[in-house]
């Protein structure tokens, strides 16, 4: 590989893991309160909602922290509102998340309108000694800023808690059969409101990340549904968070190469290229889904489906 | 003090009736104060939202309009919903069902007979199903989950119509520009009242509410899917086909999308253009839920739900509030609607004695 | 909100009921609607549309009333606003976007009364004008500064999706800059999106990975020109000035301005002067600017780039003269002739230099 090639590939690299970087925080949240058996389609507007509060409080003057932490917060509350319908008040759980993300894209770009057209300083990148020194990879996986490695580690954490602790156990077995959870004794309504403020807080991460590192700025329906692209790559993980990180590279990656080969001289029209980061996730889906007893034991049987405590 | 919510034995039929009045009720408050707390007047933006818009003929005409392309998704995919078939792909459906119809109708440009806007339509409906059979072929065969698969397959959609009409099929008189030719009249849907858009195939929706209704509540395929729906295992032991609800109700659900499509192109939007659809797949899925999978239900859904996108235009031009708000109080409407559902399905106690946590 | 707050009912009412008349006063302000294809708040298209309409009203003060809606999709529901706003007593609309083309086109039929202007499409009547920007004069004009301080002679351009206008922005930035660095060539990136910030920065991070030094972009949001400042190259922004996102690497910006093109109309419906017309301009009447240059840029590159503005602005330099080659190297534009406003319009070929493709 000459040099040139090599500064190529190493800037696809880092190009796919900032592009995947929003995508594994979303869809690590929906992954846990999809395993809790709750399926909140309201991503998008968390997200929305995340990245027009972390981008406010980092513009008047909060540090990277405070306003990463204000964005999570926000989120989490948008969820609260989630939480009150669908688990208070056991209302139909793909209306709410919907009605939620109409909700949060209104409410951002309302509260977000002075916003527009004011920058901030983009989150800085940390350079892991040693480490990003390595060629290809080290600039391309070790150059990022701190949400990037955050959003590495919130994967390797949720996959400790999710299979290795007790808080785990009692969250996989409220999601796949809440009544037996409920006969032994645990809170199903209580794990699963939690559940659902983690999937909340992540999206108010993968929010903050747009506003603050992947494109420091404010505007309108900014997230430009990568919340459904966040919910599709929980179903292709089969609910396993580390392959929910490697289906956002996967589909960051191939976003980036479509790009790279519009001017590689590839025959094929644009918007047959564009098509390919989806494309490839079907085809890939369909690889790994065609052992059948896989998928079955992943998916959590309650997924969606109300719980009544009084049976 | 605690709210409790208590079960039913049976849904209150009462409240089927009361809730909604309760929730727009609840609305028309809070939307009130909403547009107060922002400097708005809010008799008049209530009033502008909700009476103005279908306050004449033509209002009504546009309104329904609106509703028929959601009406017509939203009762096909109540079908598989009740199922367990989660359908999100309808949006790529109906822009497939386009993308037929209108290869039909520029294939049969300058073609006269009264047979051309059927065979479009029909060709629509093909269009849609033969797209939905993708992720029912890819669930069946492979397993693959159809929330992935149809999502995807939206955006494939999306692009392959982009590139229709930047591409081979963009009108030789439009200086590239993309659009296809505007069809000739044999390809549009006549309309039914003068001076209106409102076409005859808005006639359709009903129908199709008619059919699902046949479908689910009268055929032995409808009491499959919705056994399969409640307990998938049932399903298998008592020998049912899951493969036959799924093919069934992806494809119905395709069809009646891309007859959806088919319809939009044909009547008010006259030729293919990048945008068929602001995004009727989706909102169908929160008409289908909001009218709790019920055919009456769904079309009242579906007006309720064209009708706030007309009062938010409403609002813009006529008071000056943004669009932002009047997303916020869509939101709200649904969320209100969502929350009276609980009146019907439970008894709601207000509980003084005991620190017991409900859900423990 | 311009709107005075108003707490009495009487005042509440009264307001609807003349909002839904139609207010029919004796010195009624001139009704002026604005219909925009995105949502003010995306820094970009609709926002400098939105900068053309309070320029209106800050010209105008009281003797204007403007209105707009924002967000409208290129399908349906466009002719439903455009017809709303005519019906509601707007004496004049502006349409801003190419898909509202045909819309604009029905409504106008039936309005007559109605003064109509669209943007960037073709089709005229009566009581409907055309107006567009030649925003090429500035792409070529920035051309010669990309030219000029190229070190890897590639040139970077984010296009949103290949139709003419975006076409002949990226052939007159390239022949800028061939104009005075013959070795440059243009890599062009489709992103298939007008407004996705993260795509966009995407497209820009791809082109600066193939070499890259000047990135320039067509489409609306800064993130192309945050990713240059990261990355220490020069940008040049689009539809605003944007050195905000840039201070290090804006180089200058394509500006588009509306502002002297609505006051003037608007001028003309108060002083019953309006005629449908066909406007195109560009430098010559102050549609098209550039944005201040970057302090940093050297002296001498700024300057030979404001002598070509000049030039362009006196007709004395056309950016689309021959001799010009397609990208196969087939002379498209022979030595001595200048392309035509219609050949302009429906351009559909890159020239030489260009890397990228055009879907046919």
């Amino acid at each position: 590989m000459s040099e040139a090639e090599l500064a190529t590939w190493t800037a696809i690299l880092a190009a796919m893991v900032r592009a995947a970087t929003p995508l594994v925080f979303a869809a690590i949240g929906e992954l846990v309160t999809e395993r809790a058996g709750v399926l909140n389609l309201g991503i998008e507007g968390m997200m929305l909602m995340g990245a027009v509060s972390a981008f406010g409080a980092a513009h008047f003057g909060l540090g990277y922290t405070m306003a990463i932490a204000v964005g999570m917060l926000v989120s989490v509350m948008m969820s609260l509102l989630f939480a009150f319908l669908a688990l208070g008040l056991r209302a139909n759980q793909v209306a709410c998340g919907l009605a939620l993300t109409i909700f949060g894209v209104g409410l951002s770009a309302f509260v977000g309108k002075n916003l527009v057209g004011t920058p901030v300083q983009p989150l800085p990148a940390l350079e892991i000694p040693l480490l990003s020194d390595i060629p290809l990879i080290g600039q391309g996986l070790f150059a990022h800023d701190i949400l990037v490695y955050t959003s590495i580690l919130s994967v390797v954490a949720v996959s400790w808690v999710l299979f290795r602790s007790r808080v785990g156990l009692i969250l996989r077995a409220v999601g796949e059969n809440h009544d037996a959870a409920h006969a032994i004794g645990y809170g199903v309504l209580k794990v699963r409101c939690f559940a659902v403020m983690f999937g909340g807080a992540m999206c108010g991460l993968a929010g903050a990340y747009l506003s603050l590192a992947y494109t420091p700025m404010w505007v309108e329906n900014m997230s430009s549904g990568r919340g459904w692209i966040a919910l599709a790559l929980v179903v292709f993980a089969t609910w396993r968070p580390a392959r929910a990180l490697l289906g956002a590279y996967l589909f960051g990656g191939v976003t980036i190469l479509q790009l790279h080969a519009q001017n590689w001289g590839v025959p094929v029209p644009s918007q047959i290229m564009a098509m390919l980061p989806y494309l490839a996730t079907i085809i890939v889906l369909v690889l790994i889904s065609r052992d059948e007893t896989k998928i079955k034991l992943n998916a959590p049987a309650c997924l969606g489906k109300v719980f009544h405590s009084g049976r | 003090m605690l709210l409790r919510l208590e079960n039913r034995a049976e849904p209150s039929r009462l409240m089927v009736f009361v809730a909604p009045l309760l929730a727009i009720a609840a609305t028309v408050v809070a939307g009130g104060i909403l547009f107060a707390a922002l400097g708005f007047e809010p008799f008049g933006a209530l009033h502008m939202f909700f009476i103005e818009p279908i306050s004449s003929m033509y209002g009504i005409s546009e309104w329904l309009l609106k509703a028929t392309p959601l009406a017509l998704i939203a009762v096909a995919l109540a079908v598989g919903f009740r199922g367990n078939v989660w359908n999100i792909g309808a949006e790529g459906q109906l822009v497939m069902g386009a993308v037929f119809a209108g290869g039909t109708a520029l294939a049969l440009y300058e073609v006269e007979g009264f047979w051309v806007m059927p065979l479009v339509l029909i060709m629509g409906m093909i269009g849609g199903s033969l797209y939905a059979a993708v992720p029912a072929f890819l669930r069946t065969r492979f397993h693959a989950n159809e929330i992935l698969t149809s999502l995807m397959l939206n955006y494939v959609a999306v692009l392959f119509l982009s590139w229709l009409v930047h591409g081979p099929w963009r009108s030789p008189e439009g200086y590239n520009f993309p659009e296809s030719r505007m069809f000739t009249d044999s390809a549009l849907l006549p309309a039914l009242m003068e001076d209106t858009r409102l076409h005859v195939g808005a006639l359709l929706a009903p129908v199709a509410a008619v059919v699902s209704w046949i479908i689910v509540s009268r055929t032995f395929l409808g009491f499959q899917i919705k056994v399969i729906g409640m307990t998938p295992a049932a399903g298998s032991y008592a020998g049912f086909g899951t493969n036959r609800a799924i093919w069934f109700s992806l494809m119905y659900a395709g069809a009646l999308a891309g007859l959806a499509g088919a319809m939009e192109i044909c009547g008010p939007i006259g030729q293919l253009v990048p945008t068929v659809s602001p995004g009727y797949g989706y909102t169908a899925i929160i008409a289908a839920f909001l009218g709790r999978l019920h055919p009456v239900g769904i079309i009242l859904a579906s007006l309720l739900l064209a009708q706030t996108y007309m009062g938010g235009d409403n609002t813009q031009i006529g008071l000056g509030i943004p669009l932002a708000v009047t997303q916020v109080f869509q939101g709200m409407i649904l969320f209100f609607l969502l929350a009276a559902d609980v009146l019907i399905r439970y008894r709601v106690r207000f509980d003084r004695r005991t620190r017991r946590v409900e859900a423990a | 909100m311009a709107m005075t707050r108003r707490t009495t009912l009487a005042a509440a009412f009264g307001l609807a009921f003349s909002a839904m008349v139609g207010t029919a006063q004796a010195a009624d302000p001139l009704k002026v609607g604005f219909v925009y294809v995105g949502p003010i708040g995306d820094h970009g298209y609709s926002y400098q549309h939105n900068e053309g309409r309070l320029a209106v009203e800050k010209h105008f003060g009281d003797k204007v009333k403007t209105t707009f809606v924002e967000n409208v999709p290129e399908g349906a529901d466009a002719e439903r606003v455009i017809r709303k706003l005519a019906a509601t007593g707007h004496d004049l609309i502006f349409s801003t976007s190419f898909g509202f083309m045909n819309p604009t086109v029905k409504v106008a039929k039936r309005f007559p009364k109605v003064k109509f202007e669209h943007a960037t499409g073709y089709k005229r009547d009566k009581n409907l004008s055309t107006y567009m920007a030649r925003f090429y004069e500035a792409r070529y004009a920035s051309g010669v500064a990309a030219g000029r301080l190229t070190k890897s002679n590639k040139l970077g351009y984010i296009g949103a999706f290949p139709i003419p206008e975006v076409v002949r922005g990226a052939n007159a930035y390239l022949l800028g800059a061939r104009s005075v660095n013959p070795d440059v060539t243009l890599n062009v990136v489709w992103a298939n999106t007008w407004y996705d910030p993260g795509k966009e920065r995407e497209a820009a991070e791809a082109l600066m990975a193939q070499g890259v030094d000047v990135m320039a972009q067509h489409t609306d949001s800064a993130a192309p020109v945050q990713a240059a400042e990261e990355k220490g190259i020069w940008a040049i922004g689009q539809a605003s000035d944007m050195s905000k996102f840039g201070p290090k690497s804006h180089l200058t910006a394509i500006i588009d301005d509306w502002s002297p093109y609505y006051i003037r109309r608007v001028q003309m419906v108060m002083d019953g002067t309006w005629e449908s017309s066909d406007t195109w301009h560009g430098f010559d009447d102050n549609m098209v600017a550039l944005a201040d240059f970057n302090p940093a840029a050297p002296e001498a590159v700024k300057n030979e780039t404001l002598a070509v503005v000049e030039q362009i602005r006196t007709h004395k330099l056309h950016p689309f003269h021959g001799p010009i080659k397609d990208q196969s190297g087939k002379v498209v534009v022979k030595e001595g002739e200048t392309m035509t406003d219609a050949q302009l319009l429906g351009m559909d070929f890159f020239v030489e230099g260009v890397v990228g493709s055009i879907p046919k």
